[in-house]
């Protein structure tokens, strides 16, 4: 089995005769159209990447240089199907459209004759005709006398980089960061650490000891991964199911409970519902619940960074379902126009809350729309570690000598519910659930790996488990008796400093439970 | 369409009542001794002789304080190359460069998720809204961001983040661009609202705000840009600025108080004038700031004159007016000699014909007549 690094994969695709199906026919390409219909700016960037190029050269994707990117204009063009003046597809034409096809001289792919087939698209650079081309505001376009529409969806979807296979093995030619013993297993272990974290707060809400949490099962190589790849310099805005982030950056597990709980130890003081995690020496922002609203405040906060010349970039998370949100729309722009260092980073994994991807939207995932705003993309499998690993790794570093942002697609699978308020069983089925979790599980894979490195035993892996429950467990007995925050706190930090009116609110707080201590809560510290 | 202003004469400057202004300033709440002086001592400036447009005014304190601070910056839709929409900040793209004065996309969400993620950062935005009607379009990341950040994140992430812009009626311009909103942004913990009358209230708030901590929310008006207003010398100073938190008695009375923000203290002045004719002593309050509300200041005037009139141009229900009448009658019910008035905006979206619009805004005779009604001398 061998995968070729995806970055070969693309030109080939791009540059062979392609066939595809549409139904019984199959189309090509025609010459015609990437003459015509190209714009010039393209056709001149084809000029110095084009296939003969890439295949004489040897690619090394790690040497990070210009060949690492390919114009991808495959899933636009290369596969397109075409359609009718009309609209959509038939079989039988009406003979209406035949005879406009006719005057207008425009080429109809879906045709009643069966089997035709346009001419192989081989798009090379003396097609260029500078007679061909006209001024528009926003630069020089081509123009065509044809009527092309670009199809709404290829057949072939953007491959996902994957280093190693289901059962752990790189697959032969694969390229990938090196990763060292110690890191890896940190990353292991981490790994181990959250699925154990998530697990046991799942359990203690399903008692009653916490109100919410949210898990991240089936995601911890994202969460782990990712991290390790970044340097504790970046800014990290999360959505919400990456707190593994945080525990690779070193927040503790009582840490954690003690947000949970809400308790007086608990850096946030309170104040926010569980799995809202933030810490600001850990540059990790607090987790805000409205869906995308990180996206342009990423592009915010790379805004400081470029002007501070910082060799930091903003990192901000999403899932497939905050695609959809103006943010995203509004976060990804700007942070193109303004040139911002920002990796946005997609966490596609299938569901948002009820909503299946296929109601969420309708072009192949999140990667395609990073091209739409002018954004450097890639698709990764979020469930192999090594790919996570090497991807960030090199996103990153592209992201802070560009000065460009990058998007991220990470494809993988939300094992869990939603979260504690959620009852997925509702709407998938049991048996999906359970393949993603056992066949398709991130650990089970780079475990895997790391044993078969010799770094990594069974015994070590019991006496890992066993000893990070026992950790959670006690951290939530701790923290279930702590103390909760004074009454103090519910006045301070509304603004930066007290103001009087809240001052005031106070003192008349304190006189009414002087007078009526027995209606007072006792858990509340004065 | 301008209206004359009302050239109040002024007192000498008292030198006490403006160190202890410039003390307010820094922190931004009173003590129990300012409050004292406070109602004497901030009203009152020497006259220089030298007169200021509301537009000048924010122009040159949006220059002075990115002179002074790097980390300031604006951003908005034609804040740059068209000079601002207004032409607020007219000459400062050339000044400070397209680094720190940013034209952006249509997009308030964008700009203003920007803005406060830059803020969290640690740079000090300050965004500017077309109108604040477009302010909707961004209203979660002011209110659930900035609005609530520092008290979510415990202090750990704090917004030194500005938002400005005109807001409410401006002349014919219809429904979406003329409501006002300063009751809305006045009900959000975590923001402070300020809304300035004349070039001495834009200068000294608009340097206060910029200068703040937390998020402001800074409510201008178009109609008011063009007019001009005397200024003193210490307003032109470039270290001035106002205390946020404090109204300012615009002309002292023993009859009627009369509350007003914004244009409205224009239209409150020229109803004192005339109320003055008639024997009636109105003592107008511009509030300055609609969060923190300035509650000591109206009730202290309510005590001396045991009458209240509220003016605004936003509409009745939940409003500014519906606040004050509530805090004073929980504060001053003894001291009242007659039930409260409230004057407002009409409660429709606004409309565009002009003589519909006209009476759906407060005017000078609603004022008048309202004053006339609580001290019982109308027929």
């Amino acid at each position: 089995m061998h995968l070729i690094c995806h970055y070969i994969h693309e030109p080939l695709y791009m540059f062979s005769p392609i066939t595809h199906t549409h139904t019984q026919h199959k189309h090509l390409v025609s010459n015609l159209f990437w003459k015509r219909f190209f714009p010039m700016s393209i056709c001149r960037l084809a000029r110095s990447r084009t296939i003969t190029r890439f295949l004489k050269t040897k690619i090394c994707p790690f040497e990070i240089h210009e060949r690492l990117i390919t114009p991808n204009y495959s899933f636009f063009h290369a596969c397109s199907s075409y359609k009718t003046l009309a609209g959509n597809f038939t079989r039988k034409p009406h003979e209406l459209w035949d005879k406009t096809a006719n005057i207008l001289a425009f080429r109809r792919f879906e045709s009643a004759r069966a089997g035709e087939q346009a001419e192989a698209v081989s798009y090379t650079d003396d097609d260029e005709d500078e007679n061909q081309s006209i001024d528009f505001p926003g630069g020089r376009v081509t123009f065509t006398p044809q009527i092309k529409f670009i199809s709404e969806s290829t057949d072939k979807r953007v491959p996902c980089y994957r280093v190693l296979d289901d059962d752990g093995y790189p697959f032969a030619g694969s390229r990938s960061e090196q990763v060292d013993k110690e890191t890896a297993l940190k990353m292991y272990k981490s790994m181990v650490t959250l699925q154990i974290m998530d697990h046991i707060f799942y359990e203690a809400q399903r008692q009653g000891r916490i109100s919410f949490y949210m898990t991240s099962m089936g995601e911890e190589a994202i969460n782990i991964a990712t991290a390790a790849a970044l340097s504790p310099d970046d800014i990290i805005l999360p959505q919400y199911r990456e707190p593994g982030i945080l525990l690779w950056r070193g927040f503790t597990i009582e840490e954690f409970a003690n947000q949970l709980f809400g308790t007086k130890n608990d850096a946030g003081k309170g104040r926010q519902m569980p799995v809202h995690y933030g810490s600001k020496k850990h540059n990790f922002v607090t987790v805000s619940s409205p869906i995308a609203t990180q996206l342009p405040q990423a592009a915010g906060i790379a805004y400081s960074l470029k002007m501070d010349n910082k060799e930091a970039c903003a990192v901000a998370f999403t899932g497939d379902g905050g695609t959809s949100e103006g943010d995203f729309h509004a976060g990804l722009n700007f942070a193109a126009v303004m040139e911002a260092p920002v990796l946005f980073i997609c966490r596609n994994n299938g569901w948002a809350i009820s909503t299946p991807i296929s109601d969420q939207f309708r072009s192949d995932g999140v990667v395609v729309k990073g091209q739409a705003y002018g954004i450097r993309s890639i698709r990764i499998d979020g469930n192999d570690t090594l790919a996570v690993y090497s991807a960030i790794r090199a996103a990153r570093e592209m992201v802070i000598r560009e000065q460009k942002p990058i998007l991220v697609e990470a494809l993988t699978y939300r094992v869990g519910h939603h979260s504690t308020s959620d009852d997925s069983t509702k709407y998938r089925p049991l048996n999906e659930i359970e393949y993603w979790k056992t066949a398709r599980n991130p650990l089970g894979r780079y475990r895997k790996w790391v044993q078969r490195n010799g770094w990594w035993t069974d015994e070590e892996e019991t006496e890992l488990r066993g000893s990070i429950r026992k950790q959670v467990m006690n951290a939530i007995q701790v923290a279930d008796k702590t103390e909760k925050p004074s009454l103090k706190e519910l006045f301070t930090d509304v603004y930066d400093r007290l103001p009087l009116n809240l001052h005031e609110q106070e003192k008349s707080l304190r006189e009414t439970i002087k007078r009526h201590e027995q209606d007072f809560p006792a858990d509340v510290p004065l | 369409m301008g209206f004359v202003v009302v050239l109040l004469k002024r007192e000498e400057k008292r030198m006490f009542g403006f160190i202890r202004q410039r003390a307010a300033c820094r922190g931004n709440h009173a003590s129990s001794l300012e409050r004292g002086i406070r109602a004497t001592a901030l009203r009152t400036f020497s006259s220089s002789g030298k007169e200021m447009t509301v537009r000048d005014a924010l122009n040159s304190a949006l220059d002075e304080e990115m002179s002074a601070d790097p980390k300031v910056f604006l951003m908005g839709e034609e804040v740059g190359e068209y000079q601002g929409a207004y032409k607020i900040s007219r000459g400062l793209l050339k000044k400070y460069g397209p680094e720190r004065v940013r034209d952006t996309p249509i997009t308030e969400a964008g700009f203003t998720g920007i803005g406060v993620g830059a803020a969290y950062y640690g740079l000090k935005p300050v965004i500017e809204f077309m109108t604040f009607n477009f302010s909707m379009q961004a209203i979660d990341h002011i209110i659930n961001s900035a609005a609530k950040s520092n008290y979510m994140s415990a202090g750990q992430i704090s917004v030194p983040i500005v938002f400005r812009g005109p807001n409410g009626a401006a002349a014919g311009v219809g429904a979406q661009h003329s409501q006002c909103f300063a009751a809305w942004y006045g009900s959000c913990p975590g923001l402070k609202v300020l809304v300035p009358y004349s070039s001495e209230d834009a200068r000294g708030l608009l340097k206060a705000a910029i200068r703040d901590p937390d998020p402001v929310v800074f409510l201008e008006n178009e109609l008011l840009y063009g007019e001009s207003f005397p200024v003193s010398a210490e307003a032109l100073d470039s270290s001035f600025c106002l205390p946020i938190g404090k109204a300012k008695i615009e002309r002292e009375g023993n009859d009627v108080t009369i509350t007003a923000f914004s244009k409205m203290v224009g239209y409150a002045l020229k109803a004192a004038e005339i109320l003055a004719k008639e024997g009636i002593s109105a003592e107008v309050i511009n509030l300055r700031s609609i969060r923190p509300l300035d509650t000591s200041t109206i009730n202290a005037s309510v005590r001396k004159t045991n009458r209240l009139v509220t003016v605004e141009e936003g509409v009745p229900q939940h409003g500014v007016g519906a606040e004050i009448c509530a805090t004073v009658v929980e504060e001053s019910f003894y001291y009242l000699d007659a039930p409260i008035e409230r004057i407002a905006g009409a409660d429709v979206p606004m409309p565009y014909a002009a003589n519909l619009e006209r009476i759906a805004v407060p005017q000078v005779d609603d004022i008048v007549r309202a004053a006339k009604r609580i001290c019982y001398r109308s027929h």
